[in-house]
């Protein structure tokens, strides 16, 4: 490039102006430095918050999911006591299994308040003895043809595929929740904000097929 | 998923600025061979554009219910059908959305099912009632899981742009050239004979343009659903963990010969499968095709399964419906010998 205007400013060679440029030079690297250093700074702000953030949404989730599964809960609580009622005129000998699902029902109910461990045993073994109440179920044919039973056996099939699903849910969130605690970088602001891990809600082996109660 | 859900996004909002410049240029084109000149054919692009972003616009916040419309479904409650809604219901906390979809009904005996809306707070599942009736209550749950994954990753929404925006392209197109050959507008009055030439010049381009605007279109359409039903199928099997309950499903949709007489080409690509039947079911998609080869999709989830084509008609309670079908070359002849392969 020869020495002449560029865009309306007279260029000067750079040989005649080498002391200058020295001293304006040292003071362009400090600016530089400065603003790369706000940048940075900057920048893991940006980071650390949506570390921060994506944190607590997945705890939140974690939260939704648990919700979820209580609702589901509930639902199958309030229901028992229909299908005991509809079922039990039927089933005269069939005491004892009855008096399992309502006992079962009032000892899950209690395990409502003792967290997820103690809430999932219990929860365990209410499916079971609906397991064999529906089994019971079967040897009865007028209670495969009463409409308001298999109605009823439908509303408790979906609950208890929808407490499985929701326990899904709320494991995976749980695991994905927990390995953002524990690896690296997001672990240390979990531990800066006091972030702990959830437990999971434990299905015993094989629960994972829900009782086949349609009758379809 | 995440991913999914963004480019799904992207791709909505590319799909309706493509249509958008699509018909203006088609716009354009028409206007010039119609009207006359380059006044005429900005101002029938300025029409046309206008038009078109009105027209997406609406697609986008109502085409779900256009959509329903036209395939005759109508919106069912908890009591009218419980065990549907329950499915359902169930699928939705298995995906993790804050609330179901609307459920709709198509009363015909033949068996599909779709989703659209746009996005999962606005979404319907709509399913036929030869579905409802033929399928057990694990084959309905694979269809609505394959259709909740649709509804998680945003599928819907570019698949009902696509249904909306590629019907309206047709129809414009159809329109221009029925007009074109019956109305006979290659002779404008008080055109010279240099007007007359440049006018059938732009004539040709306009034909042009307006068979080649649902030709992109359609491919855009035929594309895009192929890879989505593989992806669907995936995911609807994370929600279920039961890979073979769809399997069945989609084994008895291959072995229903009836077609669906609420579909047509614009909402073909939204079913969970082809619900036009007009040909063969293939080994590998054509590029006319909207849906992949069903079997290869119920080999794929035989896999996931690790089990055989036998466990496919093994202890089901409707066993006749798909052995009696037979159109399965999977299915080999039922024999005692081949013991039921153990899940895994």
């Amino acid at each position: 490039m020869r020495a002449g205007t560029i865009a309306g400013h007279v260029w000067i060679p750079p040989w005649r102006t080498l002391g200058a440029q020295k001293r304006s030079q040292r003071k362009e690297c400090l600016v530089i430095a400065v603003i790369i250093i706000i940048v940075i700074l900057v920048l893991l702000g940006i980071i650390f918050a949506g570390m921060y953030n994506s944190l607590v949404s997945r705890r939140n989730q974690v939260d939704n999911a648990w919700s979820q599964i209580d609702v589901q809960l509930k639902r199958r609580h309030d229901l028992i006591p229909n299908l005991v009622e509809a079922v039990k005129d039927y089933m005269s000998y069939e005491q004892e299994t009855l008096t399992k699902v309502t006992a079962a029902r009032a000892a899950a109910i209690n395990a409502g308040s003792q967290g997820p461990q103690a809430q999932a045993q219990a929860e365990n073994m209410l499916t079971e003895s609906l397991k064999s109440l529906f089994a019971v179920v079967e040897n009865y044919p007028d209670l495969k043809a009463n409409q308001n039973v298999l109605s009823l056996q439908e509303e408790l099939t979906a609950t208890e595929n929808k407490i499985s699903f929701a326990r899904q849910f709320y494991n995976d969130s749980v695991l994905t929740f927990n390995n953002k605690i524990q690896m690296f970088p997001s672990n240390l602001i979990a531990g800066m904000f006091n972030f702990t891990t959830r437990q999971f809600f434990e299905a015993p082996e094989g629960d994972r097929e829900v009782p086949k109660v349609d009758l379809r | 998923m995440y991913e999914q859900i963004r480019s799904n996004r992207r791709a909505s909002w590319l799909l309706m600025g493509f249509v958008v410049v699509l018909l203006s240029a088609l716009g354009f084109a028409i206007g010039a061979a119609v009207i006359g000149g380059p006044r005429g054919g900005l101002g029938l692009l300025g029409v046309f554009g206008i038009a078109a972003i009105g027209w997406s616009l609406i697609g986008y916040y109502s085409g779900d219910k256009m959509v329903l419309a036209v395939s005759g479904a109508h919106r069912v409650t908890h009591e009218d059908e419980p065990q549907l809604f329950n499915v359902v219901e169930e699928m939705t906390i298995a995906a993790g959305l804050p609330n179901a979809p609307a459920v709709y009904v198509i009363e015909e005996p033949a068996l599909n099912a779709f989703a659209t809306g746009r996005d999962p707070q606005h979404a319907s599942v709509a399913v036929t009632r030869g579905l409802m009736q033929r399928l057990d209550r694990e084959e309905i749950q694979g269809v609505v899981a394959h259709e909740m994954s649709h509804v998680r990753n945003y599928d819907i929404r570019f698949a009902m742009l696509v249904g909306i925006l590629v019907g309206m392209i047709a129809l414009v197109a159809d329109f221009f050239l029925r007009f074109s050959f019956f109305g006979g507008f290659g002779r404008r009055r008080g055109g010279g004979n240099s007007n007359d030439q440049a006018g059938a010049i732009l004539m040709v381009v306009a034909l042009v343009l307006a068979i080649l605007a649902p030709l992109a279109a359609y491919s855009v359409q035929f594309a895009i659903s192929r890879r989505r039903e593989y992806l669907a199928d995936a995911s609807g099997v994370e929600l279920t963990r039961n890979p073979l309950g769809l399997a069945r499903a989609l084994n008895d949709i291959a072995g229903d010969p009836q077609p669906l007489r609420h579909a047509n080409r614009a909402t073909a690509h939204l079913y969970i499968a082809n619900p036009l039947k007009n040909k063969k079911d293939k080994e590998v998609a054509g590029v006319f095709d909207t849906h992949p080869p069903i079997q290869k999709r119920i080999a794929i989830l035989l896999e996931m399964a690790h089990v055989g084509p036998e466990a496919l008609v093994a202890g089901r309670r409707t066993a006749s419906v798909a052995a009696a079908a037979g159109t399965t070359p999977h299915d080999p002849p039922p024999s005692p010998a081949v013991p039921p392969a153990p899940r895994a």
